[in-house]
């Protein structure tokens, strides 16, 4: 439980337990995100690990996880709660005739009524919980601003029940691929986390985590070689979750060697555009038919 | 420790004197640090100062890593800021200490064996230490190599000269991207740049030690502020600024709704609520706003006065495209011509200027832009489709190499069409001095803007996404 996490680097064998290499900078953000309570804004390039640190510090901490997603025009009925009608109007039907509407409306608002969402959800929760808000930058900014009360005071006002106080504080983490410029007023209430693609060690431990299997040789060859393509103008450069994936491709091929012709039939793997396999091919293939890659490790 | 105000050196005006040292502790520093923070466009707010310090609670301070993040996170919103931060973390800790050396009279040691030591022994180590070595090594090897620049007594007194005559002196070069077999004695560019900040730090240490006084903190200039970036990756922050205005166009329509909107009057609909109450209309009923869906029309200036700027302006156009359906843009020089269908066909980037340079036929003997003939060209061409919901963007200098401007039909252009907006790649001040003849079409235009970072393009593009179609003066 979060009464364990401590220290820093209790955070971070935690999370590494968990499956999760954080960096010094994801796992201060962490201990200072259990430690008060606040939450944390993450961003970065798609595919870093977002979404990936919440589910981890979900089971680091051993709490449930919550999660939000979100899109575009999502609202409160999604979000928060929602009064289930269907089944008010069956109580109604079968009670109307014999009881007053005085206690008819006064059973039809109750908790049995209502339909609770991801936000309610970890509020209501007795148990803490992880609560992930997924691409917030995704919604508009009435739901922005409809998060600041939840985030704030932790609570949630239902008109016809009164405020719905959190009986445990949620440890929240809201995820954002940076499209749109989030409000202020949300950024002020969070801690901000940035996280980048990793340098080539800690891609190369998160790769060796995920297929321990795979030589160390050829891992690093596979890091050197997702690195390059990142480094070309593509469209969708590859994220860490395909560099895991085409680790594990390699494995299931039985590929001792990444050369020219392995690359072109897996690059599709980690290079998810037409014209994005073309830059690839022709500018790390290359590379690879010189010996390049191999050599630059080497020297 | 305020009292080594009274032995200030005389010198030391200078160089921007010895500050105050202000009320003495640690929250003291950390506002210190907060307000030069807001000096430089941050905007750190007392919740977020209250953050930080409950953050400190819990983090050592002992430990500079920890420290830095923890304040980071708490105070440096978004990625920009965070890069300011960095940049004044260093610097404002680095004052501190300087500041606290000067105080006490403390003085390092030097290093005593520099009279043996040459260039020549110390290339191999530091070249060493650039590709592999740690932090504090290259601090140390700094240290050494300044000592042995001493001794050659080529010191210029000004830093940025120095760091880079060093630099040349230990034969260091950064690893270029394109080269097609990396140079043996070429380190990388990111670890030489370290390499080079501890250069600065070490010199600027030793001139704080000999005058005894702080320079004075410098704003930071664009190009600090500014992310590194190469080319290409210009070319992303420019698709993403792109992106984002899609998407302002897509949610500004969500804003107004719900908001009492325009003057516009709907007649036939506050008549009709009128018959409710006997036909007289106490109800006025609006027109709503409709979220404009603009069609654009884009110029692009490709000539070789604007050379520097027209890659950016085809990223930009580049990236419009890919967003936008509703598109149609032209490039010219002399003359114009429509590459609307060149940027439909290609996807990449490269493949695109590659076309337009080959087949565009815009240059026509001089080279040289001729912005009257362009208008004409794009009157005769456009003029029946243009309509007041369209948009027309000009991306170009203005500069017509002393020909004829034919104002009257730019200004018939920007009748036809809804808007008119004109991005310039020169700075505001050079505008209208030479052949630039910005004044001539500006008050045509709904706005004119200088455009060549992503950060101004930024600006443009909320002024674009502006759903009020301003009243023209």
């Amino acid at each position: 439980m979060a009464e364990e996490l401590a220290t820093i680097a209790e955070v971070r064998s935690a999370l590494a337990e968990a499956g999760y290499l954080a960096d010094e900078s994801a796992s201060l953000v962490s201990f200072l995100a259990v430690r008060l309570g606040k939450p944390v804004l993450v961003e970065g390039p798609a595919g870093v690990g977002k979404t990936e640190l919440a589910k981890a510090l979900a089971r680091a901490t051993g709490r449930k996880l919550i999660r939000l997603q979100c899109y575009e025009g999502l609202d409160e009925a999604k979000a928060l709660y929602e009064w289930n009608y269907r089944k008010q109007l069956l109580r109604i039907q079968v009670e109307a005739s014999e009881a007053g509407w005085e206690r008819v409306q006064e059973d039809i608002f109750s908790e049995d009524f209502l339909l609770t969402r991801p936000l309610l959800e970890a509020i209501a929760h007795p148990e803490p919980v992880v609560l992930l808000i997924d691409e917030i930058d995704k919604t508009d900014q009435e739901f922005e601003a409809m998060l600041l009360e939840v985030l704030s005071d932790f609570q949630v006002s239902i008109p016809e029940l009164g405020v719905v106080e959190a009986k445990s504080r949620p440890l929240v983490l809201l995820t954002s691929n940076n499209s749109r410029e989030l409000t202020e007023a949300l950024k002020r209430r969070c801690l901000y986390l940035w996280l980048d693609y990793p340098d080539v060690e800690r891609e190369l431990e998160i790769v060796r985590l995920h297929s321990p299997e795979l030589p160390e040789e050829l891992a690093r060859k596979l890091v050197e070689i997702v690195h390059m393509v990142r480094s070309l103008d593509l469209k969708k450069p590859p994220s860490i979750a395909e560099s895991v994936d085409w680790a594990r491709a390699l494995l299931l091929l039985g590929a001792d060697d990444i050369d020219r012709s392995v690359l072109e039939r897996t690059m599709s793997i980690i290079v998810k555009h037409r014209s994005d396999l073309e830059v690839v091919a022709d500018r790390v293939g290359v590379k690879l038919t010189d010996g390049l890659v191999g050599r630059q490790q080497a020297g | 420790m305020a009292s080594s105000g009274g032995s200030r050196p005389a010198e030391g005006a200078l160089y921007g004197g010895f500050p105050e040292p202000g009320p003495p502790g640690f929250a003291a520093r950390v506002l210190e640090f907060a307000e030069e923070l807001r000096r430089e466009g941050m905007s750190v707010g007392t919740s977020e100062l209250l953050d930080a310090f409950s953050a400190l609670e819990h983090v050592s301070w002992t430990r500079r890593e920890d420290f830095r993040e923890a304040l980071a996170a708490t105070l440096a919103k978004s990625q920009e800021d965070r890069r300011v931060f960095e940049l004044l973390f260093d610097r404002f800790f680095f004052r501190a200490v300087e500041r606290r050396a000067v105080e006490r009279g403390l003085r390092e040691r030097r290093f005593e064996g520099a009279g043996r030591l040459d260039f020549d022994s110390l290339r191999d180590r530091v070249r060493q230490a650039i590709r592999a070595g740690g932090d504090g090594e290259l601090q140390d090897l700094a240290r050494l190599a300044i000592a042995a620049f001493d001794r050659q007594g080529e010191g210029s007194g000004v830093i940025g000269v120095d760091v880079q005559r060093i630099r040349r002196a230990l034969g260091l070069k950064g690893q270029r991207e394109a080269a097609p077999l990396p140079d043996p004695d070429s380190v990388p560019q990111e670890r030489l740049k370290q390499f080079e900040r501890h250069l600065r730090r070490e010199l600027e240490r030793r001139l704080i030690e000999r005058t005894r006084s702080l320079p004075p903190a410098k704003p930071l200039n664009e190009l600090d502020r500014a992310l590194p970036t190469g080319a290409m990756q210009d070319l992303a922050a420019v698709h993403r600024v792109v992106a984002q205005l899609k998407r302002r166009l897509a949610t500004r329509g969500h804003e107004q709704r719900g908001r009492r909107s325009g003057a516009a009057v709907d007649v036939r609909r506050t008549m009709r609520a009128s018959l409710e109450t006997g036909g007289v209309p106490l109800r006025l009923k609006h027109r709503p706003r409709r979220p404009r869906r603009p069609e654009l029309y884009v110029l692009c200036d490709v000539s070789t006065s604007v050379t520097s700027a027209s890659v950016f302006f085809l990223s930009v156009l580049h990236a419009l495209h890919d967003n936008f359906r509703k598109l149609r843009s032209f490039v010219f020089v002399e003359r114009i011509s429509e590459v609307t269908e060149v940027f439909e066909r290609e996807r990449s980037f490269e493949a695109v200027s590659r076309a337009i340079a080959a087949d565009a036929g815009v240059a026509d003997v001089s080279g040289y832009t001729d912005y009257g003939r362009v208008w004409l060209e794009f009157l005769g061409k456009v003029i029946d489709d243009l309509d007041p919901r369209s948009t027309v963007i000009v991306l170009g200098d203005a500069r017509t190499n002393g020909r004829e401007p034919h104002a009257a039909a730019f200004a018939r252009i920007a009748e036809h069409a809804g808007r008119m907006f004109w991005m310039n790649p020169e700075p505001r001040l050079y505008w209208n001095y030479g052949d630039s003849v910005m004044s001539a079409y500006a008050p045509f235009c709904d706005g004119v803007f200088e455009c060549w970072t992503t950060k101004q393009l930024e600006t443009f593009v909320n002024a674009l996404a502006d759903l009020r179609v301003p009243s023209r003066a």
